[in-house]
């Protein structure tokens, strides 16, 4: 009985302690606020920062940092104040959707933010779009591809309608979708001569949905498919798989998934195995921990990587300018989502600009009504779905362990 | 190049006995330990992945990157051994500090004690991934998973016309864990210390009435259970060639499975354990769908346990070691 008194007491104590943390955090939240010169308003981003899709993200988020400063984080006498949370946990090693959901809740909870920057991953769009479209909050993703998140018709016959409960449109984009980018890996496929190609993905939203449209697509040019699968990505490897893609004679595979759901083992086994077919993987492999978790000489030359924009090293104008700027900054190439994070931000902070009032509901109207857009990636609007205009894409290459950009790849 | 339906079974056959043999390694250790203090070592799947760290680190100290002859030989044999002198020391350290205090209390107080050392298993892997080495990308990123270099390379064995691909890796995998399940086995049944190991294992206290010094015996079945999981992750590594920290739970939830399949205490039985599970995996890849594989090897473990509570082994073998 004394113990259980014990335990008692050390518990509330904890929660007391824990519930007196919480109150001085927002407490300093607060001091902040009120001074009467200068009103801040917060800008969050959501991103995997923990596991191998971190050297990705950090770029993203320096390139979001290069926005803000831009600014001289300050608008119309508002101080800009910027957070980088992770929606990433070491146990997953990848996005974990409680830390999603949690992130999007103390957004909502902290009244200062007035601007969410996420998500990297589609899946975790899923959980924390519903919340922030309730709450008001605008949501702008750098590299969300998955097309049933905005676009009728393309998912469920209940999506995108049950991502906006307040039947208002918060959620935004700056990168082109997976219907377009999956239907441009079949049709490049084909340039390179695919004739039977086995399809394989990770099982999660966006793997599977870009996964699927590439099978359709390929079905449509008269490409076979010999096989459609989702893997478990977490085994120790992919030997009898690629037997089995061996015994149905593919000369293609694809796989729809992300370098966190083990691409690069799916690589290493493919060349092990003697498979001499093509391996094509859409952006969620397009990032350095790619290749290195594949090894470079499973890659080199046989492998192609379709992107929903342009490389780096392809960006014009003010797409170039920030590539440069961002070396001479940071002294490394930016990956491939660098100058996404960078269009997000830049394209929130111009919409924060033009609002008459610096709460939620005004910017998100301002960022619904941006058109033609100067931005790093071009010229270009949201249009009623709140998903880019923009349709240029790229297909490129490892060779020598480095992405090659091949060319630019036309939407239709 | 089609191969035919009898091609593809055999070349599963052997894709399966490789993955196999390496769980059967590992079931090894849980069954050795279980057998001898009826502990289920949950923290044994997570050593493995430190043997795993640990022969990475000595691959970035000592610059191999590519096979080459018979340097790359030596290289192997003084990985398989130091990773196996590496896990065995450590388990049996783990013994002395975690375990043997517990000896006389509750299973499950033991259980619990295990689980918790997984965690810190799993925390020291994580914090290995991040050290400022080349071979983990720079410490840039911990969590990531890591590129063991391809030592062991992985052409045919027996020439590139040869329709069913046995390779050089295979051919490791079963140079290195059957003699290995020879050793023992030998040790085991023909030694003093497997004599007295045994004894332990039937009854700890009559043991200590004969003058065996029971904690001596453990320590030891710790140490040569460590040793194995030490042997199977430099396997592993150079078979697969990605390590990651989150590795040890998949390959210690696959090696249980295969301990308790065959009977778990028996040593047969977590070998036979694993080569079942190594090929049920690849023949739900290969005729049924990837994504039902891990439904199917434990669909097949709820049905043993359900049949045959004891293992496939477990009746049989009286003795527990």
């Amino acid at each position: 009985m004394r113990r259980t008194v014990r335990t008692l007491a050390v518990t509330s104590l904890a929660i007391l302690a824990s519930a007196l943390a919480y109150s001085l955090d927002f407490g300093s939240t607060a001091a902040n606020a009120e001074p009467q010169e200068t009103k801040v308003i917060r800008i969050v981003s959501s991103l995997p920062r923990t596991g191998s899709a971190n050297a990705q993200t950090t770029t993203m988020v320096n390139g979001i940092k290069m926005a803000i400063e831009e600014v001289g984080a300050k608008i119309d006498g508002y101080a800009i104040d910027y957070q980088d949370w992770d929606d990433a946990s070491p146990q997953r090693g990848n996005w974990d959707p409680q830390v999603e959901a949690q992130n999007a809740g103390k957004a909502i909870a902290d009244p200062l933010i007035v601007g969410y920057i996420g998500t990297f991953n589609s899946g975790a769009a899923k959980i924390s779009m519903p919340k922030l479209n309730e709450a008001g909050l605008v949501m702008v993703s750098p590299a969300n591809t998955a097309s049933e998140l905005t676009k009728p018709g393309t998912g469920d016959a209940d999506e995108p309608m049950k991502y906006r409960p307040s039947g208002k449109i918060n959620y935004f984009r700056v990168v082109p979708t997976d219907d377009l980018q999956g239907a441009m890996g079949a049709s490049w496929a084909k340039e390179l001569g695919a004739t039977k190609v086995y399809v394989l993905h990770d099982k999660e939203v966006y793997g599977k949905g870009i996964a699927e449209v590439f099978k359709t697509s390929a079905g449509k040019l008269g490409i076979e498919v010999v096989g459609f699968e989702g893997i478990d990505p977490k085994a120790s490897n992919y030997r009898s798989l690629v037997t089995k893609i061996k015994s149905k004679g593919a000369d293609f595979v694809y796989f729809g998934g992300t370098t966190q759901n083990n691409a690069g083992q799916i690589a290493k086994d493919l060349r092990n195995g003697g498979v001499k077919a093509g391996f094509m993987v859409p952006d969620g492999c397009f990032e350095q921990a790619f290749i290195e978790a594949a090894g470079a000489p499973n890659l080199n030359g046989r492998t192609y990587i379709t992107f929903g924009g342009l490389p780096a090293s392809e960006l014009k104008g003010k797409g170039a300018e920030f590539v440069k700027k961002y070396k001479e900054k940071y002294g490394i190439e930016p990956e491939a989502y660098a100058v996404y994070g960078y269009e997000a931000a830049r394209v929130l902070l111009d919409a924060i600009d033009r609002a008459e009032k610096k709460d939620r509901e005004s910017i998100r109207q301002a960022v619904a009504a941006t058109k033609n857009f100067e931005g790093a990636l071009g010229t270009w609007s949201f249009d009623e779905n709140g998903d880019t205009t923009n349709r240029i894409m790229s297909g490129q290459t490892v060779e020598d362990g480095k992405f090659k950009f091949v060319k630019v790849l036309s939407g239709s | 190049m089609e191969m035919t339906a009898a091609e593809v079974f055999f070349q599963q056959v052997v894709n399966g006995l490789s993955n196999g043999m390496i769980i059967a390694l590992i079931a090894l250790g849980y069954t050795m330990v279980y057998g001898i203090v009826e502990l289920i070592n949950w923290a044994h799947g997570d050593l493995f992945m430190l043997g795993a760290f640990f022969a990475l680190t000595l691959v970035g100290i000592f610059g191999v990157t590519e096979a080459s002859g018979m340097g790359a030989t030596g290289t192997i044999v003084v990985l398989l051994f130091s990773s196996a002198l590496f896990c065995g020391t450590f388990n049996y350290a783990v013994d002395w500090v975690a375990y043997r205090p517990l000896r006389k209390a509750p299973k499950l107080t033991l259980l619990v004690t295990a689980i918790g050392i997984s965690f810190i298993f799993v925390n020291i892997g994580l914090f290995w991934g991040g050290l400022p080495m080349e071979v983990f990308g720079g410490g840039n990123s911990a969590a990531a998973p890591k590129d063991f270099p391809p030592l062991v390379p992985a052409q045919a064995l027996f020439g590139n016309e040869e329709k069913v691909h046995v390779s050089v890796r295979d051919g490791l995998v079963f140079g290195v864990t059957v003699p290995l399940m020879i050793a023992l086995w030998w040790l085991v049944r023909h030694t003093k210390l497997g004599t007295a190991m045994r004894a332990v294992a039937q009854n700890p206290t009559a043991a200590s009435l004969m003058g065996i010094n029971v904690d001596r015996v453990i320590g030891a079945t710790f140490f040569i259970g460590g040793a194995l999981g030490g042997f199977a992750s430099v396997v592993y590594s150079l078979y697969n060639n990605t390590i990651s920290f989150q590795m040890g739970f998949r390959a210690g939830m696959d090696a249980f499975t295969a301990a308790v399949l065959g009977g778990i205490g028996s040593l047969p039985g977590a070998v036979l354990g694993g080569l079942l599970i190594g090929l049920t995996r690849s023949m739900s890849d290969q005729y049924l769908e990837t994504q039902w594989t891990n439904t199917i090897v434990f669909a097949i473990l709820i049905l043993i346990l359900v049949f045959r509570p004891s293992g496939l082994l477990g009746l049989r073998a009286k003795e527990k070691v």
